[in-house]
This record gives C-alpha cells, structure tokens and sequence, in this order.
C-alpha cells in the first residue's frame, strides 16, 4: 500500500515534466492521455486494493521520511521565492508578504521550535478514499478533455494567445499530485505544504491567458489563498508552542475532548484557524471573489477548480475536522457562513446570463451548503456533506466541459443563446440536461442531502443557528430551484438558429460521456454507496452506527428515481404517435407565418426575443454582493474574536 | 399505518380527489358570480369544462409539450399519493416542485411570447411559495418529531395549529398563490380579458389543457390536505375540524379573490417572503426555544 500512496502522490508530479518539455501536439497529446489513464487506474486500484483489504485506518509513512521531508521545506522555500519574484514581477509586492511571513513561520517552527514527536506523516481511510477516486476520475477525466478543448482553444477561436498548452497540460498533473498529497496527509507540515501548492498552481492556471484582468484575477486568487494558508500555518504554530504536535488528529482528537467544556477555548483555536483557512479556498462568502474570477481561465482549468480539486481541498478538511466543530463556536461560525453563502450565491446566480458565472455562482452556493453541513457536525450532515462532494464533482465537471463545448461550438456560453440547444446540438443539450438535473432535481444527490441537511439543522442545539440555517436553507432551495428550471427552459424547443457543425472533438464527448454514465450510475448505486462507504465513513469518525435515512424513505427516493426518468419516457413513447395538427404558437395574430417573427409596428417582420427574467433590481450583483460580503465578514470577525480572545 | 391502510387511503385520493375539487371549484364559481351579482354556471360546469377539452381537436404547436403535460400530471398524483399515504412530508414537497419542472419546460418548450411571459411569472411565483413548503414541512417535524406524515397524524394528542399558528398563517397566505387566485393571478387566472392571455397554460389546447386542470385539482387536493393536516388529531372525530378547517380557508380563498385586484410580481414576491419570514420564522424560533 505504503509503495502505491507514493506512486499516487510522486508519479503525477513527474509525470507533469513529459508535457512541460515535449512541444509535439500530437507526440504531448499522447502522453497526457497517458497520464491520465494512469492516473484513473492507478487511484482505482490503490482504492480498490484498500477496499477489499477490510477498509482498515492505516497509518504510515512514505519510504525515505526524511528525504521527503527535506523535499518539503526545499519546496516550501521555493513556492515562497517564486510568489515573492512573482509579485513583485507585476508590480503587487505587498501579496508577497503573505509568503513570506507565514513560510518563515512554519520553516521557522521547524528548525527553532520544540522537538516534536515523530508520527506517521500520511493516513489513509474512507473519507480519503472518497476524495482518491474523485481526484483520480473526475480530474483525469478533465486533463483528457483539456487536450481536445485547449487545441481548439488556441487553432480556432483565440490565434492572438501564445500558445501555452504546454505548461498548462504540466499544471493540471501538478494539482493531481498536490491534491493526492493533501487528501493523504495527517502532518500538518506535509497538508501547508500541498495546500499552498495547490494555490499557486490555481494562480498560474487562472494567470494563463496573461491579459490584464486574468493577471489581475489571478492575484487575486492567489491573496486569499495564501490568507487561507495563513490559517494552516497559525494552527500548526499553535499545535507546536501549546500541544506539541502536528498531527491534524491529534489537534482534532483534543479538541473534541475538551471543546465541550467551555473554558477551554485554546483547543478549539487550531481548529478554528484550519476551519478558517478551509473557507477561503472553499470560495466562502467573503472570499467568494477567487473563484468568479477564475473564470477568465480556459474551461477545462474552470472545470478542474471547481470540481475536482482546489475548492474540494477546502470541503475536505471541513469534513475531516467537522467532529471537532460540533455545538461550538467554530462550527456556528461554518454553519453560518456555508448557509449564508448558500443563500446569497444561489440569489446572484439569478441575476447572471453568462452560463460559466451561472455555474461559478452555484458552485459557491452548493458549496455553501456542504459548508453548513459540516458545521452542524452531526452524522447526518456528513452523511449528506460527502454525498454533496461526490455528486457536485461529477455534475459539475460534466458542467464546465459541456459550456466549454457549447462555447467553442456557437460562439458563445450566455444562457440566452442557447436557446433551442436541443433543436439544434442534441447531444450536447441532453449533458446540459443531465449536468443541470444532477444539480437539484428530485430525486438526484441534492435532494437526498438536503433532506439530511434540515433534518440535522432542525436537531442543532443552538436556537439561533438552527432557525437560521432551517430558514436558509428553505429560502435558498427557493432560488436555486429558480435559476437552474430557467436555465433549463431556455435549452427545450425551438431554435431560432439553423443547424450547423458541432465543433466538439471527441475525446471532450468521451469525457463528458462518461460523467453522465458515472452520473446514472451514481444516482442508482446511491444505497450501496450510502451502506458500503458512508457508514463506515461516519463510524470511523464518530463511532457510531446509524441509519441516516429510513429503508421507507430510501424506497420512495428510489421510486421518485424511477419516476424521474422512467415517467418522462414511457409518456414519450405513448404520445408519440398521437396525432396532433401543427399550429403557430399565439402572438395576438401577428405571426409572419412561423414561431420566431411577428409583424412590428411598422408592417415590417421583426424577430422575437424571448428573454428569461434576471431581476436585477431585486437580486442584482450590484445590489447584494457588497452586503454580502460584509455580512460574511462581519460574522468571520465576531467569532474569530470569541475564539481568540477565549484562548488566551 | 398497515399497507393496506396506505393503498386504500391513496385509491381514495385517486379517485376521489378530482371528484371533490371539481365539486368544490364548482361551488367556487357560483359564490364567486354570487359574490358579483350574477347567477353564474351549474356547479357541475367543471366537469364539463373538461370533457369539452378532452374532446377537442388536438392543436399544438410543439408536440414534445404532450408528454411533459403528462409527466407533469403523473408527479402530481405521485406526490398525492405519498402524501395521502402517509409518507414522509418533506419528500412530497420536493416531489411537488419537481413535478412543477415539467410544467414549466412544457410551456416554454413552444417557443411562445405569451406563454414565456407565463412561465417565468410562474417561476417566480414557484420562487415565492416553496420557502413556506419547506418550512410547513420543518413546522412539522418541530412539533412532531418526524417528517413520517402516518406519525404526524398519530403522534398528535391536540390539534398542531396549537403550536404552528405562525406557520399555518404563512401556509395560508401562500395557497392564495398557489390557487392561483386574485391578487396573485399572476402566472395564470380563472378569470377570461387577461392581458397575457392565460400565461403559463397560453399554448396548451384541448387535452393539454385538460390535463393541466385535472393535474390542478389533484395538486390542490395535496395542498388541502396539508391544511386539514394542522387539525386533525389522533382522535377520528377531528376528521369532522379538519374539514370544516378546510371549508373555511377555501372559503377564505374565494373571498381574497373577489375582493382584491391583481399585484405585480415584485410585490408578491415580496409579500410572500415577508409573510414567510415574520409568520413562520417567528413561530420557528419560538418553537426551537421551548424545545431547548
């Protein structure tokens, strides 16, 4: 096992050197594909190997610990010279403060600080199991998308870029290796180390283009990172100088004993730092800004942030401390943020035409959701946190890819064009259709957490909290409902535009394609997955066994499943030979003889315009953003306060 | 609750349901002509009403619009039938706002001025309603314990409107929407010179119409349903409150309706959500604070 981790972790990082060097399309092609597959067979089989060895916690280090962790601070040192010469580069030295400080506290901790304990440096158990398979699968599968997407990128639609493909190919095999690393790491050292990785990684891709909003886009990114990783460094000073550890579950395993007792407040502060630090790279309201603005980069990296990787790195630690945050401060601080940002997001998303801010904005808001989840802190809530996880990667990659496709092949990824898409590019619409079902339908993985979710939120302890989630989730579920069914009623019925050549090459169908089967087959396995990887998954973190969801309601939901798509299909076919007498749809008599002109005011035929609603005096981002995010700030502050100002 | 309990009790509501809410609309029309000096229609008009429709020439303009009408109705009478059978409450209201999707792509699937001005009114009053669903659900399992709406009725000693006043106030507010009555018609009315024609239903003839209607009652039946929810007890003889409770709200109903003139989206949204808060809300928190 101990020789497959390592391959896990190492391989992608040397693997990124082969597209870095090699400059031959086809030849670099061939070799990222490579890496792919590798890397999908590889996380496949370490899990499964893991998986059928009795699902056993294992705790152990790689081969040669002291190389690695020479590699580590080398590699930590380096990042810091690299933003550093960066920021100062583009003329915003001050970002380089950020690294500077908190590298040369944890380097400095290291060599100065008290002698610490060797432990096993990596950990492997189910909630990392989880995150394996969706890195290995759903990032592999984006790196394979990313070769066809970024070829059309650069020979149709953008001649003016210089062609970077190379690096950014590099990139992607480097968040694998960073995102393989963290998920396994139970140091705190080895997690900053991948964390910050991660962010820097996020930057350059966002960076790509190297025009001046994407520069200017990327820093920003790279500010609230690195404030994020300002929090991992803090908590493990804070576990070195009063615990002497830096084990993430020695850190957890103190604060659960002593995080109830009230006085003690100085064990809840690690937490409370790896809690906050969690929230800026999970895009949480105030640091939502990161993520809306990555969109400036090519879709396949927009695709990987925010499904696989980076923003996931956040959810995970969440989900990793969330027994320590149960009933206290930190977790009312999570719990209300993620359900604020729940809320606030999927409002915004309202407001927005641009298919990939629409798609920015419900990451955020979803994301939102499973933040709230897991600062409840309750078995439920993890219960639905992961299966939110799982499903959001999936549906959200398959996302990202098709708007990516939709844009390369019309041109453009506003909502409001693409109308008809079903018309016109049927298969390309049925993925949206899938993508956009597996985000909040009945009976698809968002509505089976959000049973869990209120149900968890309704049993909190704290009477403020919980009538403030119960209300936001109840609200939130309202709009987001709202602007998902609008963007899906624009994709149904006629289009207005002739058919013409689908643009999408085949290795992005191939991806997309196998989301959607591994969609399916997500929403049909769902009991197996909930009895065969959540339970264990919640005894090992709180050591009890219980069933989340009654046998009734798990047959109803598998009822609702069927009827989802099994009503839909057998009235197809009923009506389908029913005979009906085609008619022009209804506009007052002023029809020019088909559905899309009318007679104007003038005599003239005229082209109809069919807008969907934006409400942007309602929910505008002019209007709600900066409330938003003082609200959110205003929140972090109060209770960063209580639990500072409590610890010492 | 046996099984056979359950599958008795969702036979009732299939067959009965149209029956009684056709019935009901019918009385509707007539104290609403009543109610503007006119003798107004038999109240077997509703039925009628739809057979005529059913029998009419099969007219659209996108014929994919048919089969999502039907799923539209066949969730509809799902969700009836899992809460008629005393399911979990929670899952019939996201069934509902599911089945509500169908609706929704069946009349923007043609293309229409008209009827996409319905549908997005639609949305916003599906946007206006579903907070207060939810929370009519979280009312319950406050109270209750559970989401298990056999539980619910079991469990009950006294009346629930005993403890969710706030939330029975919201439920009632929102239903006027959902009746789609005068002020907030706005999607759709029952009542002809409408500016946007018949909204949401524009394109739909015949059939597709009939459905819609027949889906309607079925939906109102839920949603009656849930009010008579708030009296019953496990005591059979408060059959009898709940369904003079419902009487009197249906009543109610007609009443707002005749004497109120048509707002505009952004008001009801804001109504709506206001009501929502301040009603429910307050209730909630209340509730929270006396469970500890």
């Amino acid at each position: 096992m101990e020789m497959l981790v390592t391959a896990l972790i190492c391989l992608p990082f040397l693997w990124a050197i082969l597209p870095a060097v090699i400059h031959n399309s086809k030849c670099r092609a061939f070799f990222v594909y490579l890496g792919c597959g590798i890397v999908i067979v590889l996380s496949v089989f370490t899990a499964v190997q893991w998986y059928l060895a009795g699902g056993q916690t294992l705790n152990f280090d790689l081969p040669h610990r002291e190389a690695f962790d020479g590699v580590i601070l080398f590699g930590d040192l380096f990042l810091m010279c690299l933003i550093t010469y960066l920021s100062f580069k583009y003329k915003k030295g001050v970002i380089s403060l950020l690294a500077i400080v908190q590298t040369l506290l944890v380097a400095g901790l290291e060599f100065f600080g008290p002698e610490l304990e060797e432990l096993p440096a990596l950990r492997f158990d189910w909630l990392t199991l989880v995150m394996i398979l969706i890195i290995g699968v759903v990032g592999s599968l984006i790196g394979i998308y990313a070769v066809g997407y970024m070829h059309g990128y650069h020979i149709h639609h953008h001649k003016e870029l210089t062609d970077r493909r190379s690096f950014f190919l590099a990139m992607i095999f480097v968040f694998f290796g960073a995102m393989f690393g963290l998920v396994f790491s139970q140091s705190l050292i080895w997690m900053y180390f991948f964390w910050e990785i991660t962010s820097v990684t996020s930057f350059l891709l966002i960076g790509y283009t190297r025009s001046e909003e994407a520069i200017n886009n990327s820093f920003k990114a790279l500010w609230m990172n690195l404030l994020g990783g300002c929090g991992i460094a803090a908590a493990i000073a804070v576990g070195i100088l009063a615990f002497n550890t830096v084990n993430l579950y020695d850190i957890i395993n103190l604060a659960i004993e002593h995080g109830t007792s009230g006085h003690t407040l100085i064990f809840l502060l690690p937490i409370a730092c790896l809690a906050f630090a969690a929230l800026t790279k999970s895009a949480q309201f105030p640091f939502s800004g990161w993520l809306l603005g990555a969109m400036v980069a090519p879709t396949p990296s927009s695709a990987l942030l925010h499904s696989a990787t980076m923003v996931k790195a956040g959810v995970y630690l969440l989900i990793r401390i969330s027994a320590a945050m149960a009933d206290n401060y930190v977790g009312n601080m999570v719990a209300l943020i993620g359900g604020f940002t729940f809320l606030a997001a999927s409002c915004l998303a309202i407001s927005v035409s641009d298919g990939k801010k629409v798609l920015a904005y419900s990451t955020i808001s979803n994301l939102g959701l499973i933040v709230a989840c897991t600062g409840c802190g309750y078995e439920e809530t993890i219960w639905a946190a992961v299966f939110l996880v799982i499903f959001h990667a999936v549906s959200k990659s398959m996302l990202f890819q098709c708007v990516g496709a939709i844009e390369n092949t019309t041109g453009s990824r506003d909502v409001e064009d693409m109308q008809g898409l079903m018309a016109i590019f049927p298969k390309l619409a049925i993925i949206l259709m899938i993508g956009i079902a597996g985000m909040f339908l009945a009976p698809f993985g968002m509505l089976i957490s959000k049973w869990a979710a209120l149900k968890a939120f309704i049993d909190t302890s704290s009477v403020y909290v919980s009538s403030l989630m119960v209300l936001f989730i109840c609200f939130g579920s309202a709009t987001t409902m709202f602007y998902w069914t609008k963007w899906m009623s624009k994709i149904l019925g006629a289009s207005p535009r002739e058919k013409s050549r689908d643009l999408t090459k085949k290795n992005e169908y191939i991806s997309m394609f196998f989301h959607a089967i591994m969609m399916v087959a997500l929403i049909l396995g769902f009991p197996w997955l909930s009895e065969h990887i959540l339970k264990p998954l919640s005894e090992d973190m709180f050591g009890v066994v219980k069933q989340v969801i009654s046998y009734q309601n798990i047959i109803i939901m598998i009822v609702l499943l069927v009827g989802v798509f099994v009503i839909p299909c057998i009235n197809y076919l009923m009506t389908k030979g029913s005979k009906a007498k085609q008619v022009i749809t209804y506009m007052g008599g002023a029809n020019v003889g088909d559905n899309f002109n009318f007679v104007s005011a003038t005599g003239d035929p005229k082209e109809m315009h069919i807008a969907n609603f934006y409400m942007e005096d309602i929910m505008g981002e002019k209007k709600l953003f900066t409330p938003a995010i003082m609200i959110s700030t205003f929140i972090i502050i109060v209770y960063m306060i209580i639990v500072v100002g409590g610890a010492f | 609750m046996t099984i056979q309990t359950r599958v008795i009790f969702a036979i009732c509501y299939l067959i009965l349901c149209p029956f009684i809410i056709g019935l009901l609309d019918g009385f509707d029309r007539k104290i609403s002509a009543r109610m503007q000096g006119r003798r107004g229609p038999s109240v077997l008009q509703p039925f009628f009403d739809l057979k005529k429709l059913f029998e009419k020439e099969f007219l659209t303009a996108n014929k994919a619009q048919l089969f999502m009408i039907r799923s539209y109705l066949c969730f509809i009478v799902l969700s009836g039938i899992l809460f008629f059978a005393g399911f979990d409450i929670l899952l019939v209201v996201f069934s509902l706002s599911t089945a509500a999707m169908f609706l929704i792509l069946a009349s923007t699937s043609t293309h229409s001025p008209y009827s996409a001005q319905g549908t997005h009114r639609e949305l916003v009053q599906i946007m206006s309603c579903e907070p207060m669903e939810l929370l009519v659900a979280v009312g319950f399992y406050l109270a209750a314990e559970t989401f298990n709406i056999s539980d619910i009725v079991a469990g009950a000693s006294s009346p629930y409107i005993m403890y969710l006043p706030g939330f029975f106030v919201g439920f009632v507010f929102i239903l006027t929407i959902k009746f789609r009555k005068s002020p907030f018609d706005i999607a759709t009315s029952h009542h002809a010179h409408q500016e946007v024609i018949k909204g949401v239903t524009s394109e739909m003839v015949g059939k597709e119409y009939a459905m819609v209607t027949l889906a309607e009652w079925y939906e109102n039946g839920i949603l009656l349903g849930i009010v008579g929810l708030f009296f019953l007890t496990s005591n059979i003889l408060s059959v009898i409150g709940a369904v003079a409770a419902i009487l009197v709200v249906w009543f109610l109903e007609i009443l707002i309706d005749n004497t109120s003139a048509r707002v505009k989206w952004q008001l009801m949204l804001k109504l709506a959500w206001g009501v929502t808060i301040i009603a429910a809300g307050m209730n909630l928190f209340l509730l929270e604070i006396i469970r500890g």
